[in-house]
Formats: structure tokens, C-alpha cells, sequence
């Protein structure tokens, strides 16, 4: 008898608090964009894996910490799964008074557009996004530039003609960097083959280490990763292969392996776009950097390197940067043989972001 | 020689004190470990609170960890009243997801009215099932379900993991893992601003406190709990208790994977249980395996996390710190039912012999 009356007490305390909350939902979001003052910013940063030492979060976060250091508040939030967990996480910030947020992996799309259409006053900021709003724009480097230039450095190095790739999943922006990179290393090694593992995770150091040894173990002697982490370097490293590191350099952690990396300076793009908040200049729009803009580059090439990679990767950057030299200028062929993009033309950005198809010289299959 | 006695019998009163001071002395651990830290321990305990149940948004949030909490704890209470270990909340939370998903995606343009029902009802055989089978295993070859129960969460995690990689991967989504968003009728709809599954749960809640406490089932299991040989002496089908308690433990469990997938994910993926199921054993045990405190506990539960997601962001403390408080509270709570219960005897060796003929005396 007493356990029912328990029962229907707690039943009415809660249904009154959420009457209470009914009736708070009827005022209306009618706010819109505002110009924010520097000290009122609040930047919140999420990243799909826990920051660590090196890797994709890693990089963004030195970003952030560049943001903290000019003066403004800027937090982060590490290891936040791609689920509603993402949503509520934002929210939580919202609530604490978070105004500009950055989502930094692609699998939170779905949850960044609910979010943007809810908070129509606060920045969203989506990195390899593909839809924007008036309060939510997208963000990405064209790392494919950069990967062109390590696949030139990694063809160079290789005795086998063999390069293993990790990789994380199917989607465009992966498979553009694969193709770029193998681009670049065929065209300086026209024998040189890439070899593609899928992990099916951003961040899972265990499988990433299988895969690394894998490669090795069917003759790669340069190993790269499109990840988080660098475990399949690490892993392939102690078997005497030399490694291409990944967003962030991995010159610390592998002084004997490591050639050079892709990487990101976001510290170039996030003091900007905070500056636009503030002057009221930021708009929702799509952003796609390359080497001309120093947000992406490629690490200062190690005394691992082969003796003309220096020169070579040298030469092919200022081509690219200056815009002589397309990456994705035909004639391409798909790695089943077909001509996908005819000499004289290239792919168009959009072709770029939808890329479903691996170029001639990669080993592996777009499942 | 140290030694635990029995003690003759337990004052309810002794037990409530006893609770109250270990979750006080669980408290003052957890500030020591924050003060480490080089954080101030009230202003923590302050902001937690704050965090939870300070702002209306905050309270909603905890409501929403509080739904499947407290159906998960319901689940466990079921099984454990009946000495059915089972560690597979976690797993029957997913296996009732996944029996709703596959009606959602599989008729999207079904009427809501016919949908969510149809999706219920799959919920809690999906979930009853996942509990049955290791409950037949021990009935039949009397395998442990502990163990059973426990792997058969990986093995539904698994097989919704290769379902989102695979076969119900959305094709719209550039390759990227996951299934399809829900259509609208397939997703609980809000009552008073937060979505329909505290109705449910209300709902659920009551007709367990109905069943466990009046009903000839509900007395059935209550003397099976208490003891096996009795209940068999008395002519209760005790192999058919066992598969209905843990085939409704499971249900529960199943109900609330269903609900978390169609209001909260609206879609289903193997990473939306947040560890909840595992959470759920603590609530029931710290319940004493009573419904109505059961929903208690978890709203404590749930205001633990909603506040120390909130430090996270206001004091920048690292989540894993609601791990530690939540070990520690459970160490001494748990901790303290044994002293409840038994009686921390100290003496020297030669006077065990003294001590065990006094005890028999007794």
C-alpha cells in the first residue's frame, strides 16, 4: 500500500515539474545571428576521439589552444560518440552559454543540422560537413593537396613499390585522400601500388595496429593511415617499415620511421573565423582550404627521406599552391581500368566530395 | 582471527541508518579524491546538484538518463528477486531496439496509432527473448547465467554493429555507417515536453508494483526468491516461474531499447546504451530490489550523470569522475549491507573455539 502511494506521489511531482516545462517550450525562438564581443565568445570544440598526442583531434585542438591563447574562451569536449550522445553533449554547451560551436567529425551531420535549426542564434561550424544553414557553415582542408605531396615522398622510399593505407570508412572525403596519394606516388613511380585495409573506425588502436602489420606482412615497406592514431605506423615501424603520419607530425614518436605528413594548421582557419564572428563577417557558408592558404601542408620532410624527395615534394607544392599543377587533372583511370576523367579535364569539387571510385594503382575495393 | 557472523535478525531501522551513514562516508571519499584533483569538493557537490536540477532544461535532461534507467533497474529486479543473476540488461536493452527498429524501417509509412504499438509489443519480445534463452539454458542444462547472460550482450552489440556496417547500412549517406532516420510515426511522441516514454515507464512501474506485490504471481516468486526449496515443496512450477519472470525482466529491459531508439536516436545504432544496462544492476541492488525504489535510486543515478556531464563543461573536470563517484558510493553501499547483516568478529585464535561453542549455545 505504501509502495503505491509512493508511486503516485512521485507520478504528480513529475507531471507538475513538466507541465512547468510545457509551458516554459511556448516561448518563442524568434533570435537570429548576432555579432558576438571577444570576451563574450564561448567556443566549444567536439572531437570524436580523445586528443591524445597526435592525430586528427590532436590537430584541431591545437587550434583551439591557439584560440584560448588570443584571449578567448575555448573548450573541448573529447571522445564523443557519433550518436544522440553528440546532440545532448551540444546542448549541455548551449545551455551553459556556448555560443560557437565546432564539430569537427563528419558522423555528427545529422545531429549539427537538428541542432542549428533549434539554436538559430548560436555559430555551428561543421568540418567535412556537407549541408550548410544560415548559422551553419562547413569546413574542410583540401588535404588530398597535401597527400598528393606524401605520396611523392612515400614512392620515392619504398623498395617494394608497395605502400599500405589504413583507413577508416568508405565515405568520399577517404577515398579522395587514397586517390590523391597514389596519384602523387605514381607520379614519380609510375610502379608503385597502394595498398587499401579499412578499420570501419576513426579510432581503434588495436585493429589499426592488426592492419598495420598486415601490410608489412604482404610486402608494404612504407606505411600511411587516414586516423586518428598512428598505431599502424607504430606497429609496422618495429617490423622495420617507414611511415607517413597523419594530420599531426609523428616525428616524436617514431624518429627512425617517420618520413613526413599531411597535415593541418587550424590555428590559421580558427583565429580567422572567429574574427568574422565577432566583426559580424562569419557567414554559413562552405569552405574549402588548400596550400595556398597554409591550412593544410605537408610536414618539414625527415633525413629518413629518400635524397631527392625534398626537391620533388618541394617542386610539386609550389606547382599546386600557385595552380599550375592539378591533382585531379586527367587523364585518370579507375583502378579496374575505365577512364573516369578524360585528359584535358578534372574532377570539379563536387566530384571530389562524392567520390566513389578508387584510382589505377590502389589495391583494394570500395565496399 | 577475524571473522563475519551472522547477525540473528535485522531492525529496518538499523539498515536505513546504516545506508545513510555509508553513502555519507562515500560522499566524503569522493571529496577527498576531488580535492586531489585540485578541485573544491562543495563546489563540485554544488555544481552537480546545480547541473541536474537547477534549470528546467537541466531537469529534463536528467529525466531523459532517468527513463531508461529506471526500466532497465525494473528488468534487473525481475530476474534478481528470483536469484536470476542477469548481467544482460545491457543486451536485452538492444535486442528489444533492434525488434523495434526492424518494424520501423521496414514500414515507414505505417500509421503512427498502428505503428508504436506493434513496436512496443516487439520490444518486449525481442528483450524476453534475449533474457529466456540463457534463463532455458539453466533450466534445461543448468549452465550459469551469469556468464551467459553477460555474453549474450556482445552478441546482439555484434550483430546490430554488422546490420549498421552492412545489410540495413543507409545508402543515402555516402557509404558512411548508419541505418536510416525513422519516419515521423515511428518516433514517440512528446507529452508535457518530454517524449511519451515517462508515461510509459510510469505506467510499467505501476503495473510491476501491482504484480510483485499483490498478485498470487507476484507471491509465487516472492517464496522461489526466498527460497527455491520451499517454493518446490509447495508445488509451484518453478520451471515455469523462471522462464515468465525472466521472459518480463527482459521485456522491460527490450521496452526500454525502444524507447531510446524511436524518441531519443530515431534510428538504431550499436553505441546508444551509453553503459546504462550495467548502470542498472547497481540501481537495483542499491533498491533492494523494490520497484518504487528503484525509480528512486535512479533518478539519483540519473542526477549524478546529468551533473557531472555539466561539471565537465562548467569545471572542466573529466567525465570518468562520475565512474569514481559512482564506484565509491556503490563500494561502501554495498559494503555496508554486509555489516547490516553480518557482524565483524575480531578475537584471538585460541578463542574461536569459545566463540563458535557460545554461538551455538545461542
Amino acid at each position: 500500500m505504501r509502495k503505491d502511494i509512493f508511486v503516485s506521489f512521485l507520478s504528480v511531482i513529475i507531471s507538475t515539474v513538466l507541465i512547468f516545462g510545457a509551458l516554459g517550450e511556448l516561448k518563442a525562438a524568434n533570435a537570429e545571428l548576432k555579432p558576438i564581443a571577444k570576451e563574450d565568445i564561448k567556443a566549444a570544440f567536439i572531437y570524436g576521439s580523445p586528443v591524445g598526442k597526435e592525430g586528427y583531434a590532436f590537430a584541431h585542438d591545437k587550434g583551439r589552444r591557439a584560440l584560448e591563447q588570443l584571449g578567448y574562451k575555448a573548450t573541448a569536449l573529447e571522445g564523443i560518440p557519433e550518436t544522440t550522445q553528440f546532440e545532448k553533449s551540444v546542448r549541455d554547451l548551449i545551455e551553459q552559454g556556448y555560443n560557437v560551436i565546432y564539430a569537427t567529425s563528419f558522423g555528427y551531420g545529422r545531429y549539427v543540422e537538428r541542432l542549428a535549426d533549434q539554436y538559430p542564434n548560436v555559430y555551428f561550424n561543421h568540418a567535412t560537413g556537407d549541408v550548410t544553414k544560415t548559422n551553419l557553415a562547413t569546413y574542410m582542408g583540401r588535404l588530398y593537396q597535401s597527400q598528393y605531396l606524401a605520396g611523392i615522398a612515400a614512392a620515392l622510399k619504398t623498395k617494394s613499390d608497395k605502400i599500405g593505407y589504413v583507413v577508416s570508412f568508405p565515405i568520399p572525403e577517404v577515398v579522395s585522400q587514397v586517390n590523391a596519394f597514389t596519384l602523387g606516388a605514381r607520379s614519380v613511380n609510375p610502379k608503385a601500388v597502394v595498398e587499401v585495409k579499412w578499420t570501419n573506425s576513426w579510432y581503434d588502436p588495436v585493429a589499426e595496429s592488426g592492419a598495420g602489420l598486415e601490410l608489412v606482412n604482404t610486402g608494404s615497406d612504407v606505411i600511411m593511415a587516414y586516423l586518428d592514431t598512428m598505431s599502424a605506423q607504430i606497429a609496422a615501424a618495429e617490423k622495420g617499415a617507414f611511415a607517413i603520419g597523419c594530420s599531426s607530425s609523428g616525428a616524436e614518436a617514431l624518429p627512425k620511421a617517420y618520413l613526413t605528413a599531411p597535415i593541418f594548421d587550424w590555428a590559421k582557419f580558427y583565429t580567422a573565423d572567429i574574427e568574422r564572428v565577432v566583426k559580424g563577417t562569419w557567414k554559413g557558408e562552405f569552405q574549402f582550404f588548400g596550400l595556398e592558404s597554409g591550412v593544410v601542408e605537408i610536414d618539414a620532410l625527415t633525413d629518413n627521406n629518400a635524397d631527392s624527395a625534398r626537391e620533388a615534394v618541394q617542386k610539386a607544392h609550389d606547382a599546386i599552391a600557385s595552380g599550375l599543377l592539378d591533382v585531379f587533372a586527367g587523364e585518370i583511370k579507375d583502378n579496374a581500368g575505365k577512364v573516369r576523367v578524360e585528359a584535358g579535364r578534372s574532377l570539379t569539387d563536387e566530384q571530389i566530395l562524392t567520390l566513389d571510385w578508387f584510382v589505377e594503382g590502389v589495391v583494394g575495393s570500395i565496399k | 582471527m577475524i571473522s563475519f557472523q551472522k547477525r540473528a535478525g535485522t531492525s529496518k531501522g538499523r539498515a536505513w541508518t546504516r545506508q545513510f551513514i555509508s553513502i555519507i562516508v562515500a560522499l566524503l571519499t569522493c571529496a577527498a579524491v576531488i580535492a586531489l584533483l585540485g578541485y573544491n569538493p562543495l563546489e563540485v557537490y554544488r555544481q552537480i546538484f546545480a547541473g541536474s536540477l537547477g534549470s528546467l532544461y537541466s531537469f529534463k535532461e536528467m529525466i531523459l538518463t532517468m527513463i531508461p534507467l529506471s526500466l532497465l533497474s525494473l528488468g534487473v529486479i525481475f530476474c534478481l528477486r528470483i536469484q536470476f543473476v542477469n548481467i544482460g540488461a545491457e543486451g536485452q536493452f538492444y535486442a528489444g531496439a533492434l525488434a523495434a527498429s526492424y518494424l520501423a524501417l521496414r514500414h515507414p509509412d505505417m500509421s503512427a496509432a498502428g505503428l508504436l504499438p506493434l513496436m512496443f509489443a516487439a520490444s518486449i519480445a525481442g528483450g524476453g527473448l534475449w533474457c529466456a534463452i540463457p534463463a532455458l539454458l539453466k533450466l534445461k542444462l543448468d549452465v550459469n547465467e551469469t556468464l551467459v547472460t553477460l555474453m549474450m550482450n556482445y552478441i546482439i552489440i555484434k550483430i546490430i554493429a554488422w546490420l549498421q556496417f552492412g545489410p540495413w547500412k543507409d545508402p543515402t549517406i555516402k557509404g558512411y555507417p548508419v541505418m536510416p532516420a525513422f519516419s515521423d510515426s515511428a518516433i514517440l511522441p512528446s507529452v508535457l515536453g518530454i517524449h511519451s516514454g515517462w508515461v510509459i515507464a510510469l505506467a510499467l512501474f505501476a503495473a510491476a508494483v501491482i504484480v510483485l506485490g499483490r498478485t498470487r504471481f507476484g507471491y509465487q516468486l516472492a517464496v522461489m526468491g526466498s527460497s527455491p526449496q520451499t517454493a518446490r515443496y509447495a508445488g509451484f512450477k518453478t520451471g515455469l516461474l523462471l522462464m515468465a519472470a525472466t521472459a518480463i525482466g527482459g521485456g522491460f529491459c527490450g521496452v526500454a531499447g525502444f524507447i531510446q531508439a524511436s524518441a531519443i536516436e530515431n534510428s538504431l545504432t550499436y553505441q546508444m546504451s551509453n553503459g546504462w544496462g550495467f548502470t542498472a544492476i547497481a540501481v537495483a541492488w542499491l533498491a533492494g530490489l523494490r520497484p518504487a525504489q528503484a525509480l528512486l535510486v535512479s533518478a539519483l543515478f540519473a542526477i549524478l550523470l546529468q551533473g557531472c556531464a555539466y561539471i565537465q563543461i562548467s569545471l572542466g573536470i573529466p567525465f570518468f569522475m562520475s565512474n569514481i563517484i559512482q564506484g565509491i558510493i556503490l563500494f561502501f553501499v554495498l559494503g555496508s549491507d554486509v555489516f547490516t547483516n553480518y557482524r565483524l568478529v575480531i578475537r584471538r585464535t585460541k578463542d574461536t573455539q569459545n566463540a563458535l561453542s557460545e554461538r551455538g549455545g545461542k
